[in-house]
């Protein structure tokens, strides 16, 4: 499908979804976003791989896995502004705690220590943890932050509506941690 | 005894006596300089810097919070190049300790978040050092949590100043200075604790709280401590 619109997409790498929902609630005024852009890509969409040529793509979440890094640059190649989306892809955030001790501690809490049967640490099908979570600008470059946890509806619209009319709105000078 | 000082801060004549700093003389003029470390009813120690300001004829700048006024003092509390040093500093404090503020007790009331909204902080360029450290919870009403201590030693101050125990000190230089309790003893062995509470309300993070608090629910008391200082010097 072709409409002509500005492309839009999302992605969700190690967040907890949190800055998808708040996406949604913009509510009504998701109708008016969708007579302005094209939603191309993103847990909305059926479409298994990441388009080329997208203006937006906001993220959400930290780079925490081999399989989150080969997503976000393949993204950061296919995108022309990219947008990390909330505290995750910002600064790595909740994700990033497991940085002062490394993912192994980790895994063993999650797979061995609190399983209760069949203990074992996954090797095949989960993607392997990098040896740090890192904010999205860690590892390609980003164009916009958008600080929060997560941020609000109205921060994500105004940066939104901004980007569409080519220039860089107020909410996205806006540091709001936490 | 002091005596009459006038200076111009921000191009804007002002009146001091010679035992003001010049934090006090812009604060009482109506100018506005960052601070962390600074609070008012405790000494000053110039801990943070976030209050540096530039002064006519010194080639580095100055902390506002300790430097006395001097007749004819040109004062500029800011500028571009202060800006851009006061953002380098919150960035140094959030990245020296593991920072999270969206599961922090002190979200929402905590003068470091405060001040990186001042200064529209938005990300951090420098890489995060994550460094592995303890929260000592041993004691029965208060928590000490290393990740979110950005060493302003308020409660240090706070604890030797107003309430005569000097249970807190620093240990250690640079990235490894520490806050300790007695002389690195867990805070429930303490024997100088008085356990009055008083650090915890004038910890600007959420370094220091009391117990049973979750995310976004320890919310300090700072402003307390001048009505503290004014009845312990009546009281004496």
């Amino acid at each position: 499908m072709r409409s002509g619109k500005p492309k839009l997409a999302t992605i969700w790498l190690d967040g907890c979804s949190g800055c998808h929902m708040s996406f949604l609630d913009m509510d009504e005024r998701l109708l008016d976003l969708a007579d302005r852009v094209e939603l191309v890509y993103g847990c909305l969409v059926d479409t298994k791989e990441f388009p080329e040529g997208v203006d937006i793509t906001l993220v959400e979440g930290a780079v925490s896995t081999e399989d989150d890094l080969r997503k976000i640059r393949q993204v950061r190649q296919r995108t022309r502004t990219l947008v990390s989306l909330g505290d995750c892809a910002v600064t790595s955030n909740v994700p990033g705690m497991r940085n002062p001790f490394g993912p192994r501690p980790a895994l063993d809490r999650a797979y061995l220590e609190n399983a209760t049967s069949r203990q074992q640490v996954p090797t095949e099908v989960v993607p392997a943890l990098l040896a740090e979570s890192l904010p999205v600008h860690a590892w390609v470059p980003v164009d916009v932050f958008i600080t929060g946890c997560p941020p609000s509806a109205d921060r994500i619209l105004e940066v939104v509506l901004g980007l569409l009319d080519g220039r860089v709105a107020e909410a996205a000078k806006v540091s709001r941690f936490g | 005894m002091s005596e009459v000082r006038t200076l111009v801060i921000d191009g804007k004549d002002v009146a001091a006596t010679s035992d003001q700093t010049v934090l006090s003389a812009a604060e009482e003029n109506g100018i506005h300089i960052p601070t962390l470390c600074h609070l008012e009813g405790l000494s000053d120690v110039g801990a943070c810097r976030l209050c540096v300001v530039e002064v006519e004829g010194s080639p580095k700048l100055l902390a506002a919070c300790a430097t006395r006024v001097e007749e004819g003092m040109k004062v500029t509390t800011s500028s571009e190049r202060l800006v851009a040093y006061r953002r380098n500093i919150v960035e140094l404090f959030f990245v020296e300790r593991n920072h999270i503020c969206a599961v922090c007790v002190a979200n929402n009331h905590c003068q470091l978040q405060d001040q990186a909204r001042d200064l529209q902080l938005t990300h951090f360029e420098l890489p995060p050092l994550h460094p592995e450290l303890t929260v000592d919870a041993t004691h029965e009403r208060f928590v000490l949590d290393q990740n979110r201590c950005i060493l302003c030693t308020r409660c240090v101050r706070v604890c030797d100043e107003i309430e005569g125990a000097h249970t807190w000190d620093i240990q250690g230089r640079g990235a490894n200075a520490r806050l300790v309790c007695d002389l690195g003893t867990p805070w429930g062995s303490s024997t100088t604790c008085t356990s009055c509470g008083k650090c915890v309300q004038v910890c600007p993070t959420g370094a220091l709280f009391e117990k049973g608090r979750t995310v976004a629910e320890a919310k300090s008391r700072r402003p307390y401590l001048p009505y503290l200082v004014k009845a312990k010097r009546q009281g004496s």
